[in-house]
């Protein structure tokens, strides 16, 4: 496969703190990804029908006002049933690190928490892309 | 300040001293090929008088208290009273809150600064699809006047001033803050505090905002009316550039980005037909205080002087207090680590430093924990303290504006001045904020620098204590704040019971009439301050505003 790798980059719920998601979007592309970010308060539906019609291999979600125990496993949830199984979801934002078990548990394939180098996220999405 | 002669001679001096050392730097290399501030600035060896040439002391700095006002507004400063040590907070139920504004009362706080949560803070009930899983996280829940009623509970409003960091659904908040005040038979003339209300920076920055432009705009102004004949002591705007400066801004675009707000909501009140003079004494800022602690004070001291000018010479203000910049400042969330979190204890005392010898008005101290979660109890008291410490042990609080003369100082005071008047130029040039928003441009501009800055820590260009160098293996943090998942629900319920018993009649009224005056140029306050009095709840009365105005479309840009 020698298309770059698609990443959908999504704000699920009301939290408008986008500068993380925005600069590790500007770095995926950076490192020659095709991205595509959503803007803020996306539903999971919202987010779900952007990661097919995208033909994403991977979503990037970012919260940091707490709800992510509810919105990441929701739209992980909403992706199985639309029988969406390839694309790797990765997480990140203001997440306590007792969460993270459970996250991951739950279908999430990282979290990457306030100070994470952005290589290390653009490392494990190109590693980890299940396409 | 120095005749032109004795300049001439201390430049020549300065230069041939510069080259001297720069002779030498072969054998002995500085830290770094160039200086600069966390902003970008480039920072010489060292200041003389012949950087700060041109500069008259009357014209650019003059006395606290007097044009432009570089100095600070107020003539006796801290040496007359410390500035408002305002904690920001709240979070789960309005019964949780009050216990915390409580708590933050007893151990010395001198005001109330409230926290919303998500839905309050978008015009939604708890109960709404959006919501969940948001209820009561990052702030307190309001869905009511009852809400309102709770979380001020034993709290007399005539003698706490109370800000409200609320902005789509501002008048709304205000209108059940005048109806507590009222329950408690205070009148509205005597509250004091300040609702956020900056919908410009919503658009730009921190991302809650409901109606579209126009509308917001208009909402605006008619609070800046009703204040000034009903509540006269309230702020009714604090025109932010903490947001977008936690986006990533340099200090510089800080300055610039909310001086030119301020001047898009001066304009839109003019525009309404009030005079300046009548709303501009209301108008205050709120700051951010990051690290770089004399490139802060210089960007309070720029802030000041470019709005008593712009007030006086764009505006033709007369009132001296039209011109005076009175701001609040919050410490920088951005610059915490989650690494080493006591480390942030250090960080937030550099700020506060930075704060309160550029003169604030009041401020938020950030607690060690909040790269992680919500503050707890202890971590907001060693915060506070922070701002104690400075206030009684210090000794920077004893003369006013106590750096001013530092050439460094005045000459980055002048470079910040003048960059942002850059900027605002550039942005009058696209035709005003609100078009430069609608634009992206400033959103772009603050997206280039918050991407500089992380590329620059990724390439340890700079360098964050505990993120990228003196790193340790640390354990799992122990104790934070958790918000019990069930508020949702029981907000859920306060609202089913609400909806029971409230009068329905009075309710469908009251937002009819609403509506019909939404329809019309009429001042809404009245017609919301009825609405919550009726018990409407606040997506009740946002949805019928949605319905009218409709939303703002968000313009993506990367």
């Amino acid at each position: 496969m020698d298309r770059p790798i698609r990443v959908v980059v999504a704000k699920p719920g009301l939290d408008g703190h986008d500068r993380g998601a925005k600069v590790v979007a500007r770095a995926l592309r950076d490192a020659g990804m095709e991205v595509i970010y959503t803007g803020l308060r996306q539903t999971p539906e919202q987010i779900v029908e952007a990661v097919i019609q995208e033909d994403a291999d991977c979503l990037a979600m970012s919260i940091l006002s707490g709800a992510h125990n509810h919105l990441f496993p929701k739209v992980v949830n909403m992706l199985k049933e639309r029988g969406v199984e390839d694309v790797l979801v990765v997480g990140g934002g203001v997440i306590p690190e007792d969460d993270i078990p459970g996250l991951l548990e739950a279908g999430i394939a990282a979290i990457f928490t306030p100070g994470t180098p952005t290589s290390l996220t653009i490392d494990f999405i190109t590693q980890n892309i299940k396409k | 300040m120095f005749d032109k002669q004795k300049a001439a001679e201390i430049k020549a001096a300065a230069e041939k001293w510069d080259n001297g050392v720069k002779s030498k730097l072969e054998r002995q290399p500085e830290r770094k090929l160039t200086f600069r501030t966390s902003s970008g600035m480039e920072i010489k060896r060292m200041y003389t008088p012949a950087d700060i040439e041109g500069m008259d002391f009357n014209a650019d700095l003059s006395n606290p208290a007097q044009y432009p006002y570089t100095r600070g507004v107020q003539p006796t400063m801290y040496r007359g009273r410390f500035w408002t040590m305002r904690q920001y907070a709240g979070f789960a139920t309005a019964e949780e809150s009050n216990n915390r504004y409580k708590y933050l009362l007893e151990q010395g706080q001198t005001g109330l600064s409230v926290a919303f949560d998500l839905p309050t803070q978008i015009g939604y009930d708890s109960d709404h699809d959006l919501s969940e899983g948001e209820v009561g996280k990052v702030g307190v829940a309001i869905d009511s006047l009852k809400d309102m009623e709770t979380l001020f509970d034993g709290i007399p409003l005539d003698k706490v001033t109370t800000s409200m960091t609320i902005n789509a659904p501002a008048a709304v908040l205000l209108a059940m803050y005048i109806a507590v005040a009222e329950k408690q038979g205070v009148s509205a003339e005597q509250l004091s505090g300040t609702i956020q209300n900056d919908i410009l920076k919503e658009y730009i920055a921190r991302g809650t905002y409901i109606f579209p432009v126009v509308p917001s705009m208009r909402l605006i102004t008619n609070i800046f009316e009703y204040c000034s004949k009903s509540v006269p002591k309230w702020n009714t705007i604090s025109i932010s550039g903490y947001h977008i400066r936690e986006a990533g801004s340099t200090a510089a675009q800080e300055v610039a980005f909310t001086l030119a707000d301020g001047i898009a909501y001066v304009e839109a009140a003019i525009k309404a037909g009030l005079d300046v003079d009548d709303f501009a004494p209301r108008l205050s800022f709120f700051f951010n205080a990051h690290n770089d602690l004399l490139e802060e004070v210089s960007k309070y001291r720029a802030a000041r002087r470019l709005w008593a000018k712009i007030m006086k010479e764009r505006f033709q203000a007369k009132d001296p207090k039209s011109m005076m910049l009175r701001f609040h400042t919050q410490t920088g969330g951005s610059t915490l680590t989650a690494q080493q979190p006591d480390n942030n204890i250090i960080r937030v005392t550099i700020q506060t430093l930075a704060a309160v010898m550029g003169g604030t008005q009041s401020l938020h101290t950030n607690s060690k924990d909040e790269a992680l979660a919500l503050p707890t109890e202890d971590a907001v008291r060693v915060a506070l303290r922070t701002q104690q410490i400075v206030a009684y042990e210090s000794g920077v609080t004893e003369t006013v504006d106590p750096l001013a003369g530092s050439y460094y100082v005045e000459a980055m005071t002048n470079d910040i001045e003048a960059r942002a008047m850059e900027y605002i130029n550039k942005i009058d040039d696209i035709g005003g904020a609100v078009k430069a928003i609608e634009r992206g441009y400033i959103q772009k501009e603050i997206q280039d620098s918050a991407y500089k800055y992380q590329m620059e820590i990724e390439s340890n260009e700079r360098i964050v204590v505990g993120m990228n160098k003196f790193q340790i293996q640390e354990g799992s943090p122990k104790g934070l704040l958790r918000v019990d998942p069930a508020v949702g629900e029981l907000q859920k319920q306060k609202l089913e019971t609400l909806r029971n018993e409230r009068d329905n009649n009075k309710v469908n009224a009251a937002l009819e009439a609403l509506k019909k005056a939404a329809q019309t140029d009429e001042n809404l306050m009245p017609f919301i301050i009825d609405a919550v009095r009726t018990y409407a709840t606040l997506g009740e009365i946002c949805g019928i505003l949605r319905e009218v105005f409709g939303e703002y479309q968000q313009s993506v840009i990367l």
